[in-house]
């Protein structure tokens, strides 16, 4: 069996495994994610603490380390979840863009098959979105944000441990290209 | 070419976004009544939401298996309660038709027109936004069943928005916590109005009273109707805390009688009448015979009809001991309209209405007093409110 497998850099001679994923897992997992978060937390107001389609992104872009896939996959998730809301649409596609070619470019540097670096790794791209979403709703939009540390940092540590375990239920329906 | 090859990942990350800031800065200068996002807002919405439907749909059936077949412990129980309950509800609808019917007189003095809901369509609450920065929900009901943008959405319990984007089979409905929201508001006892408005933080707070107000905690926040889409008197919320804010404005933090958190079942007002109380049912009674129906009653005697030749005693006495009372006012709601009415009894020159004032019984007391609260000074009709005023104020109105 081949498997195909990128440079670390273009000069470095260590290799990463690159994955896909099938059409199906590919349209469905992160409609699933937006549905959930669309309907989760009207039951379980606990569950607007998470961000589900940010965490699909984050496990889509660093199994398949390809930053051009990774920015589309996050700008199409995120435009469908702006697609939901009132606001302008683009406030989450550009934030999840972001994520999803950070994510893809710092998959191919780092091991990320491990539960540490998939927690360390969510935290952060918890916080860039955080960033990059707040930056854009104040300064593009003009609406007001409500930002609580405690809140942000709570909030981030749950994703994360949310995040590994969706990154291992993604483990099961990825594919060696 | 090799640059190019080399920095591809970045080009196209800038260009991606480069598009996506264009199309949100071309949405920030529209307005929604021309939305170019409408198609992805139609796509996106007709993707999920028969999900949502399909699950609250199982949901609901399930629940209503449950409920109507094997949950029946207590039901014998829950019945006695009920009826119970009824028999109270009946004597208090009494009273209120009574409240009512006064009230509905009184506006016909005043040619008040009034807004009634006259028609509401009960919708499902099947998904919200997914965002913290955008505070809405779907509901299952969209054009094809009448729905319309800017109509009102209530519970039984209080107001839960409006209805911002319709599409075929759903709608979207900004919840009062969201931050863009606005709905005209007044509070029930001082009759102060303001902005009601959502928080960033999902909160709610009255906007635009002024800080030399004072504003109890607990006081009722009802629709004031001035923002064209909530009828006037609507239950909005209850206040939790008011203090000074950082300009002239009062920081007045409501907690909403709807649990916002939790809704699943919604009422979408779908007509809003706007009737003017017919005159001719109050005839040429006055206000001051109004409100002495509602008095207790005054033994007739001789010298009640020999003092109803004096002004300002007759009118008040002589209705109020003829005319049996339907209801009486319970003690604090004649209460509250004694205090300046005692006063002005104790005061008045006139000796009829001071020693009816002395020698009737207690309830009959404070009906000659208020009677002569209206004598004294003659003052214009005040709007009638959703709660009776002290009566001394609406008495003098057709003299």
């Amino acid at each position: 069996m081949v498997r195909t497998k990128v440079a670390i850099t273009y000069t470095s001679g260590e290799q990463v495994e690159v994955y896909r994923f099938s059409i199906p897992a590919t349209i469905l997992i992160p409609l699933t994610a937006v549905f959930l978060q669309a309907w989760l937390p009207l039951r379980f107001p606990f569950f607007s603490l998470f961000d589900l389609p940010l965490l699909v992104t984050i496990g889509f872009a660093t199994a398949r380390r390809s930053p051009v896939t990774g920015l589309v996959t996050g700008g199409l998730i995120g435009i469908l979840q702006d697609a939901l809301t009132h606001q302008p649409i683009g406030l989450y596609g550009i934030s999840l863009t972001v994520v999803g070619f950070g994510a893809s470019s710092l998959g191919i540097k780092l091991d990320v098959e491990n539960a540490g670096a998939r927690f360390l790794l969510t935290i952060f791209f918890y916080v860039v979105h955080e960033v990059v979403y707040f930056t854009i709703a104040r300064g593009l939009i003009g609406l007001r944000m409500a930002s609580s540390w405690p809140h942000e940092i709570w909030s981030g540590v749950a994703n994360a441990m949310l995040g590994v375990l969706i990154f291992m239920l993604l483990d099961r329906v990825k594919q060696r290209t | 070419m090799d640059v190019l090859g080399r920095y591809r990942n970045l080009i196209v990350l800038v260009g991606v976004l480069f598009a996506q800031i264009l199309g949100l800065a071309v949405q920030v200068r529209r307005t929604t009544d021309n939305e170019p996002t409408r198609l992805i807002r139609i796509w996106a919405v007709g993707t999920v939401t028969p999900l949502e439907r399909m699950l609250v749909w199982v949901q609901t059936s399930t629940s209503n298996v449950w409920h109507s077949y094997f949950y029946l412990r207590g039901v014998r129980a829950e019945n006695r309660n009920l009826k119970l309950q009824i028999e109270r509800m009946s004597l208090e609808q009494v009273r209120m038709s009574q409240d009512a019917d006064q009230a509905r007189r009184l506006q016909a003095l005043l040619a008040f027109k009034e807004q009634f809901i006259s028609q509401t369509m009960a919708a499902q609450v099947i998904g919200s936004s997914g965002s913290e920065l955008s505070r809405s929900v779907y509901i299952d009901k969209g054009e094809s069943n009448g729905i319309k943008p800017d109509m009102a959405v209530i519970t039984a319990d209080g107001i839960v928005g409006k209805v911002l984007r319709v599409y075929g089979s759903t709608s979207l409905v900004l919840l009062i916590n969201d931050q863009t929201s606005g709905v005209g508001a007044l509070l029930d006892k001082t009759r102060l109005q303001g902005i009601l408005r959502g928080t960033p933080a999902g909160e709610v707070v009255l906007e635009k009273v002024m800080s030399d107000e004072t504003v109890p905690v607990g006081e009722m926040v009802l629709t004031s109707g001035g923002d064209g889409i909530f009828p006037k008197g609507l239950l909005v919320g209850r206040v939790t805390k008011a203090a000074p804010g950082s300009d002239l404005f009062l920081n007045i933090r409501v907690r909403p009688a709807a649990d916002l958190s939790k809704l699943e079942e919604v009422l979408v007002v779908t007509k809003i009448d706007v009737r003017q109380t017919e005159p001719d049912q109050t005839g040429a009674m006055r206000a001051v015979d109004i409100l002495a129906e509602r008095l207790p009653g005054v033994p007739s005697k001789p010298a009640d009809a020999a003092k109803a030749a004096v002004p300002g005693t007759s009118t008040t006495t002589g209705p109020g001991a003829d005319a049996k009372p339907k209801a009486a006012l319970p003690p604090t709601a004649v209460g509250s309209a004694a205090p300046p009415a005692g006063k002005s009894a104790s005061a008045a020159p006139s000796s009829g209405v001071g020693s009816g004032a002395s020698s009737a019984p207690n309830s009959a007391t404070k009906a000659t007093a208020i009677g002569a609260d209206a004598a004294k000074a003659p003052a214009p009709l005040v709007k009638p409110t959703a709660e009776p005023k002290p009566q001394s104020d609406v008495e003098d109105g057709p003299h």
